[in-house]
């Protein structure tokens, strides 16, 4: 057991911000390493192999979590920045991520119930192609759980981050504009992160499409909350 | 921290628009959307509140690792589900994809073909916009 201060919020803060802090080190050594994973992970086994409360942990942990709401808030910034850049494309943009994130929802609610999956899973799955805070507030909405519509939304990210571009090349979306726009409202800011490396006016429209999609998607899921 | 000061108004905005008035958003989602308009009408400064929104975003993954680290509790459903939880994933993140690419690539017309709509000083701009936010969108 832990002695007293493994419950105060302080011991899940720094915890925390000490393998956020590591996992960056890391990852300068080691590119291929996702900063997120080596956190999350490093703390799930120190949490197991030490015995430690997850109740203990969480004190801290939920400290931080709240940081989520002005980071969201905070997307407007590159929303703004991006759309002062792309107003010219605007119909194309706002249709493109408006058919993006109805196919979304649809598509993981759909796909999940094909495969077996329970009400609990199909509710958290469905937002998972926006940003990790919007997708964490939507699953609550719906009836999901959070923690799995995290980890879906993280997992999606990473995908479309690995695979999304050869993908959308080979089936002839080959230019900035259209591709970026699919990355960001299908992966986010992992996707986002990828394409800024590679080339600056796909990870202009893709970062717009990231809070844009956040937008509309948590607009669509009202109606489907109200017709569920 | 006048900017984070001004996030944290737009967010709490958010919820006391969410809870009084019960408008279905997210709390955050709304205090994004009153901010996004409050920056296009000028009523706020991009340069007031770049540094606290760049930090916060830059910095995401640490306030979502301790969501994620709660995922522990789930290992026995995803267990379970394995086959819905990565096939949902993979077949609704591929959908998601192609349907924006395809309906954007349609919709943008000749000004996108020309390597994706960016002529000289347009890609200049899209560069330092993409430069401010290199390091923003790690999420």
């Amino acid at each position: 057991m832990l002695p007293d201060w493994g419950s105060h919020p302080v011991f899940g803060m720094a915890l925390t911000v000490i393998a956020y802090v590591a996992s960056l080190r890391l990852q300068r050594r080691f590119p291929w390493l996702h900063p997120l994973f080596v956190t999350s992970g490093g703390l799930i086994l120190m949490l197991v192999a030490l015995r430690i409360p997850y109740e203990a942990y969480a004190a801290g942990g939920k400290v931080l979590e709240f940081f989520l709401g002005p980071a969201t808030v905070a997307l407007g910034v590159p929303l703004y920045r991006q759309f002062r850049r792309l107003r010219r494309n605007l119909a194309a943009i706002l249709a493109g991520v408006t058919a993006g994130s109805a196919t979304g929802l649809a598509s993981a609610g759909l796909s999940a119930w094909l495969f077996g999956a329970s009400q609990e899973l199909i509710r958290s799955m469905m937002p998972k192609s926006v940003t990790t805070p919007i997708a964490l507030e939507l699953a609550r909405d719906l009836g999901g759980v959070p923690e799995l519509a995290a980890v879906l939304t993280v997992l999606t990210g990473l995908f479309g981050s690995m695979f999304g571009p050869a993908l959308l090349r080979r089936c002839g979306v080959r230019d900035d504009l259209p591709l970026g726009i699919a990355i960001g409202t299908a992966a986010h800011g992992i996707g986002t992160a990828r394409l800024i490396r590679e080339s600056e006016p796909q990870g202009a429209a893709s970062s717009l499409a990231m809070a844009l999609a956040g937008i509309v998607t948590s607009v669509l899921a009202v109606f489907v909350r109200n017709g569920m | 921290m006048t900017g984070f000061a001004i996030l944290m108004a737009f967010l709490f905005a958010g919820h006391v628009i969410r809870e009084w008035w019960g408008v279905p958003l997210p709390a955050n989602v709304i205090g994004m959307i009153l901010f996004i308009a409050a920056l296009a009408l000028r009523l706020v400064k991009l340069e007031t509140v770049e540094k606290a929104a760049d930090f916060l975003l830059r910095h995401m993954m640490l306030f979502f690792a301790p969501v994620v680290v709660g995922v522990v509790a789930f290992f026995p459903l995803i267990g379970r589900e394995a086959a819905a939880f990565f096939g949902g994933l993979v077949v609704s993140a591929v959908a998601v994809m192609l349907v924006t690419g395809w309906t954007t690539r349609a919709l943008a017309g000749k000004s996108a073909a020309v390597s994706g709509g960016y002529p000289a000083k347009a890609a200049e701009e899209a560069k330092s916009a993409a430069d401010d936010d290199r390091s923003g969108t790690s999420v």
